[in-house]
């Protein structure tokens, strides 16, 4: 009964894109959409279909997926290092935090035009402007959570005895935790946004590149394709770190669930 | 009145008088159910040894003396109140003794375990517990640096059981209420076995019920691990209730030093503890009061 209701409840959230894309297909078919403006669903799994076994796809995704992560990674890592390193130690935050708030306020994709010039359309131009965009949220929001640790605990942490590396592990990293997530799950989406504009805009590979190559020979179809499997790679990362937030913020009142 | 609040802070004083009339109604149909426990027995450690000592000591904020030359003596094993307006310095007192603090001036001696280690314990007014560790574990903070792993968490469930919450040590603090996440500080507090514990108001911001067992198991402990207790009140009943000797700090100075010589159990609202809290009252606000 519960099992049916549960079934129940998740169809009707898809009802409507269901509807959504069976208009489409017949708008399509009656030539009511143009060809010229909008592939039909069927059009668009039959790209899907035929990229796939070329095996064009999946060498497409690889690449721009590969790009995306080890610029995340660096980008990632920086920024942690530097938010630990602001938040720990007021030496190293009077030094750097001005410099990087004022950083902070120049559009990564600014600098497009700049990187270019430096990298060409090389890997490290991607990379560079990845790891920029996900650098600020990862920085500011670690240096945000350990600076709202409760100092309460701190001074309890001190008062049994803890010694700088235990109070480090088991009082301020926790405490900073949340924060560092609402960062992270941020750099996410500005991870693939960075992405997709740098392989739009200069690149001889990835998925912005098999998308601008399909409009070079206005094949819409592979157009929309593209964008489809940005969207569904974007909403992966974005649950991947819902997962990994609700594995580790167990304790958090917000993520328990009985 | 038997919970008297001197501090604005510890409570409205229409809730007080309410739940102190409850407090009251539950007394008296129980007379003989308080403190049922047996009287002291001799001291593990010898009582002429003292847990600490403070001589001559000053603690001064930029010009404002808050301590000023405090000379205390304290036998091990002394349970021990410390009583005062608010502000006067109560809790600078115990950051001094359990190091939180320095003194501007003077020497405090504290006993040390056989090692040199930190064998005092403090308990704040709230719980602090880690949000993010199980009750269990929250309670192995108490033995950071003297015992980890199989043996520290078989003495974290023993002094659980110990306080009543032995069922909850698989919980997060966040699902435990206000007076059980006290008695889960109280555990951290105790479990490493404490010479000295401090207490810094721990019971004041629990209702008048909770707060009267919590005076129950916190005797009940006291009695039977024998540390010295230092706990710092604005409940005058509390104090004469639970103490073997109340210091009463004003001015920056020690104003009254009364020794509460009666028998355990006692009992809420007999004519002697009366009579030692109007005296106590009586150095607080002058001859008016009584
Ligand atoms: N770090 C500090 N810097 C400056 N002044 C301080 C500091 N700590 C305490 N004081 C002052 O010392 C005085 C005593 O403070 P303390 O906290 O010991 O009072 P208390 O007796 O515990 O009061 P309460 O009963 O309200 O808790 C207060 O006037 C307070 O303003
Ligand atoms: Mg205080």
């Amino acid at each position: 009964m519960k099992a049916t209701g549960q079934i129940l409840k998740n169809a009707t959230g898809w009802a409507l894109p269901a509807v959504i894309l069976l208009v489409w297909e017949i708008a399509a078919r009656t030539g009511l959409i143009s060809p010229n403006v909008m592939a039909a669903p069927s059009a668009v799994a039959e790209a899907f279909w035929r990229l796939l076994l070329s095996g064009e796809l999946i060498r497409n995704i690889g690449v721009s997926t590969a790009r995306a992560l080890s610029g995340f990674v660096i980008g990632g890592s920086i920024g942690l290092a530097f938010g630990l390193a602001n938040g720990l130690s007021g030496l190293s935050r009077n030094l750097t935090d001005t410099t990087l708030q004022m950083v902070r306020n120049i559009p990564h994709l600014a600098l497009i035009p700049l990187v270019i010039l430096w990298f060409g359309i090389d890997e490290q131009a991607k990379l560079f402007l990845v790891a920029l965009g996900v650098f600020f949220p990862i920085y500011v929001n670690t240096l945000l959570g350990i600076q709202s640790v409760d100092p309460q605990l701190v001074e309890m942490g001190r008062v049994y005895g803890m010694s700088r590396t235990t109070l480090f592990f088991r009082v301020i990293l926790p405490g900073a935790l949340p924060a560092i997530f609402v960062g992270l799950r941020y750099a996410l989406g500005i991870m693939w946004l960075t992405l997709i504009v740098a392989e739009t805009i200069a690149a001889s590979s990835g998925l912005g590149y098999m998308a601008m190559q399909a409009r070079e020979f206005l094949l819409i179809d592979v157009v929309v394709l593209s964008i489809l499997i940005y969207a569904l790679l974007g909403k992966l990362a974005d649950s991947f770190a819902r997962l990994l937030e609700r594995l580790t913020l167990q304790w958090h009142p917000a993520f328990q669930t009985a | 009145m038997s919970v008297i609040a001197l501090s604005p802070k510890s409570d409205a004083p229409v809730k007080t008088a309410k739940d102190t009339a409850e407090a009251r109604a539950l007394r008296e149909t129980t007379p003989t159910q308080w403190f049922p426990y047996a009287a002291p027995q001799a001291r593990a450690r010898d009582p002429r040894d003292t847990a600490f000592s403070f001589r001559d000591i000053s603690r001064k904020f930029g010009d404002k003396t808050v301590l000023d030359n405090i000379d205390l003596d304290v036998p091990a094993g002394q349970f021990l109140a410390v009583i005062g307006k608010s502000g006067c310095g109560k809790s600078t007192l115990l950051r001094l003794l359990t190091g939180l603090d320095k003194p501007t001036t003077g020497t405090l001696t504290v006993n040390k375990g056989e090692n040199g280690e930190n064998r005092t314990r403090i308990m704040f007014q709230e719980p602090r517990l880690l949000p993010w560790a199980r009750i269990a574990k929250n309670v192995e903070v108490g033995l950071t640096g003297i015992a980890g792993g199989e043996g520290a968490r078989e003495k974290s469930l023993a002094i659980l059981r110990e306080v009543g919450l032995a069922d909850r040590a698989g919980e997060w603090p966040s699902v435990l209420s206000g007076g059980q996440r006290q008695r889960v500080a109280l555990a951290r507090a105790l479990v490493a076995h404490p010479y000295i514990l401090a207490l810094d108001e721990p019971l004041g911001a629990l209702d008048a019920l909770t707060r009267i067992e919590m005076q129950q198991l916190l005797e009940r402990i006291w009695l039977q691990q024998k540390f010295t207790a230092v706990l710092v009140t604005h409940d005058v009943a509390e104090a004469v209730a639970l103490a073997d000797r109340v210091i009463v700090i004003d001015r920056g100075r020690i104003a009254l030093d009364l020794d509460i010589p009666l028998d355990r159990p006692r009992r809420h609202g007999s004519p002697e503890l009366a009579r030692l809290e109007g005296q106590i009252l009586d150095t607080l606000f002058g001859e008016k009061a009584g």
